[in-house]
């Protein structure tokens, strides 16, 4: 059974060869995508099914225990990998019917999907990862996709937008390898689950500059708050579905990894004040930022570094309660967040802009377009029936147990958070989809901006819908959904993680 | 294990020169800086396998004069990844100077929307530009 867990990398990797053979016929390529994706869905499904069941699934691939590589399925590693292979999916149907509709001069079409589909197959890595060096892999496996889609086409924009992007990323590729080093030398193993045993013998002051150092690798992939400044300046300028699968999943990748050596490695030592403080800036300071901007892709940009503050806010309290929030709001931001930036480029294309100066009166001429706006919107703000209510609901209750002062500065700034957040959200909805429309057939105003045909194809509204779907589906199904993410917080702060790597090699 | 201290100097001064190069403008000594930081840490790894010994090959080498290998798969991972990552980077460096002449990384795009504002805007009312003068009495224009 524990068979399955190479797929969510192998699929995709696969895919992407031949779909790369394929390049010279476009719908075959596509057809092929997508049947990838598919799979790796319901891979990732069936895991959560077994994780659920089994307990957690450890694989040491070619049986070189206990030096090779562990790929190991918990609940939270399931939950995140089917989250992130249906957002995925959703995000590549939706780039399809960008390519039927338009020759899109600016994005080749022959490269897009192979780097897509590896991009899937370093996330499913991450996630899959029991050993730090694999972790590390599968980031930058993820990361060199991602540069090439962030500077697809490379129009000026693009280049400088991702030249900010490589830059930070190489820094914390280059400090993700020092601290792979000190590791190695302070323990002699990159395996999580040794590092656990072996780092409690350790002193603290050996263990503290390494914990800290993997904090700081993993929050500035996660744009936690002082290392969050590159994101929305190399996001926005991306095509849409790239800008939707970056926001949806590489950030959630780094709270991954946050919460995955939070609990696995260090369990004794929270850092509950560290990471609260974190947390708490984050939250603020992104929302303040997103309430500034008159662009949607940025405004949208910076909700997204904001709302990554809840997350931590989770992981900093530690408690079953708080982490299982932490690991609902996940699952809920990645559906949500990649939504809304979607909707964006439909709004790009309908409108022409995505600048709130430029727009008004969507929601008159395309209601479609205001409902699609309009559901994911209120989620993210967190109004009462949906999913993010439910998870702030589960953060702010673990944090009102705790009881501590930080604890309750966290409450405070969530809730204020998320007033912000409706307000920037009312904004764009005022501006933008209320008024008089203002929408002529105006030509695009630089290169940056698509074309404007004033219609949506219908494709591209089908992906987005699936994926709005997807996050009703959340709120629907959030009571099983949030049972299932307490076992997984169990799981987490219990040692059966560690067992299940273990007993593969003291056979 | 004791560590060699020859490799950690070498190690220490490569990243130094790596971080200095990566705080530069431009693109191409970006790169040089990553690359002298990346081979830095390499060395680190080595700093980490500890003494050097005989190919790790049972068989070949008793037990005891091995050197680990664990931390060599780990740096040929690092130099492969390197590799790609100086292509790339010099990919993107060429573009940028075809497209605009240099390969200089931006300046933070906030920053300089702001000074946009701020070179469209005309001096407001209130404005009182001041000249401070060498013979000690300030100048104030209307």
């Amino acid at each position: 059974m524990n068979n399955l867990l190479p797929l969510p990398v192998l699929l995709p990797m696969f895919g992407a060869a031949l779909t790369l053979l394929l390049g010279r016929r476009p719908r075959l390529q596509r057809l092929v995508s997508i049947l990838t994706l598919t799979a790796v869905c319901g891979v990732a499904g069936s895991l959560i099914w077994i994780t659920d069941t089994y307990g957690v699934q450890a694989l040491w691939v070619g049986a070189w225990a206990p030096l090779g590589v562990v790929l190991v399925a918990d609940r939270l590693a399931a939950l995140m990998l089917t989250v992130a292979s249906l957002v995925s999916l959703c995000v590549l149907i939706y780039s399809t019917g960008q390519d039927e509709e338009e020759v899109y001069r600016e994005t080749p079409v022959s490269i897009f999907h192979p780097t897509f589909l590896l991009l899937s197959a370093g996330v499913s890595d991450a996630f899959l990862a029991g050993d730090l060096f694999n972790l590390f892999v599968g980031f930058e496996i993820l990361l060199f996709a991602s540069y090439v889609l962030l500077t697809m086409g490379g129009t000026a924009a693009r280049i400088s937008a991702g030249s900010i992007y490589v830059v930070i990323n190489l820094v914390s590729s280059l400090l993700f390898l020092t601290a792979l080093a000190v590791i190695y030398a302070a323990t002699g193993t990159v395996n999580m689950a040794q590092l656990s045993l072996r780092f409690a013998a350790l002193p603290g002051d050996v263990t503290m500059p390494i914990q800290l150092l993997l904090l700081v690798v993993f929050a500035i992939k996660a744009a936690v708050f002082p290392l969050s400044f590159w994101l929305p300046d190399s996001y926005p300028t991306a095509p849409a579905p790239v800008t939707a699968v970056f926001a949806g999943l590489l950030t959630k990748v780094g709270v991954y990894a946050i919460l995955r050596t939070q609990t696995a490695i260090f369990p004794d030592r929270p850092l509950t004040e560290l990471l609260g403080w974190a947390a708490l800036a984050t939250m603020l300071i992104g929302i303040l930022g997103a309430v500034a901007q008159s662009e949607i892709k940025r405004l949208l940009s910076f909700t997204l570094v904001s709302h990554i503050g809840y997350m931590i806010f989770g992981i900093a309290m530690a408690t079953q309660a708080s982490l299982a929030g932490a690991i609902f709001y996940t699952a809920h931001h990645i559906t949500v967040q990649a939504s809304l930036f979607l909707v964006a480029g439909l709004v790009e294309r309908f409108g022409g802009s995505t600048s709130m100066d430029r727009l008004g009166g969507l929601a008159t001429m395309s209601p479609v377009l205001g409902v699609l706006f309009f559901v994911p919107a209120m989620n993210l703000a967190g109004i009462p029936p949906l999913s993010g209510f439910i998870g702030k609901l589960g953060l702010l209750a673990a944090g009102v147990e705790v009881g501590t002062p930080l604890a309750w500065a966290l409450v405070a700034g969530s809730v204020v958070t998320s007033l912000l957040t409706l307000y920037a959200i009312a904004k764009v909805w005022n501006r933008a989809f209320w008024g008089t429309p203002v929408l002529g057939p105006h030509a695009p105003h630089d290169e940056s901006e698509g074309e404007s045909d004033g219609r949506l194809p219908g494709v591209m509204v089908a992906g987005t819908a699936a994926l709005v779907v997807l996050g009703l589906a959340l709120t629907f199904f959030a009571g099983p959904l949030y049972e299932y993410v307490d076992r997984a917080a169990a799981g987490l702060l219990g040692s059966s993680y560690l067992e299940a790597v273990l007993s593969g090699w003291v056979r | 294990m004791s560590p060699n201290l020859t490799l950690a100097i070498i190690a220490g001064a490569l990243v130094a020169c790596g971080v200095y190069l990566i705080t530069e403008r431009s693109l191409s000594r970006i790169l040089m800086g990553v690359m002298l930081a990346g081979n830095g840490v390499n060395i680190l790894f080595l700093v980490a396998s500890g003494r050097a010994g005989g190919p790790p090959l049972i068989g070949v080498t008793a037990k005891e004069d091995m050197s680990d290998p664990l931390p060599q798969a780990m740096v040929l991972t690092a130099i492969v990844i390197a590799l790609a990552t100086s292509a790339f980077l010099v990919t993107m460096a060429y573009r940028s100077f075809q497209l605009n002449g240099h390969d200089e990384v931006q300046d933070d795009v906030e920053d300089a929307r702001i000074r946009e504002l701020a070179a469209l805007d005309e001096a407001s009312d209130s404005f009182e530009e001041i000249r401070f003068s060498d013979t000690g009495a300030d100048v104030v224009s209307e």
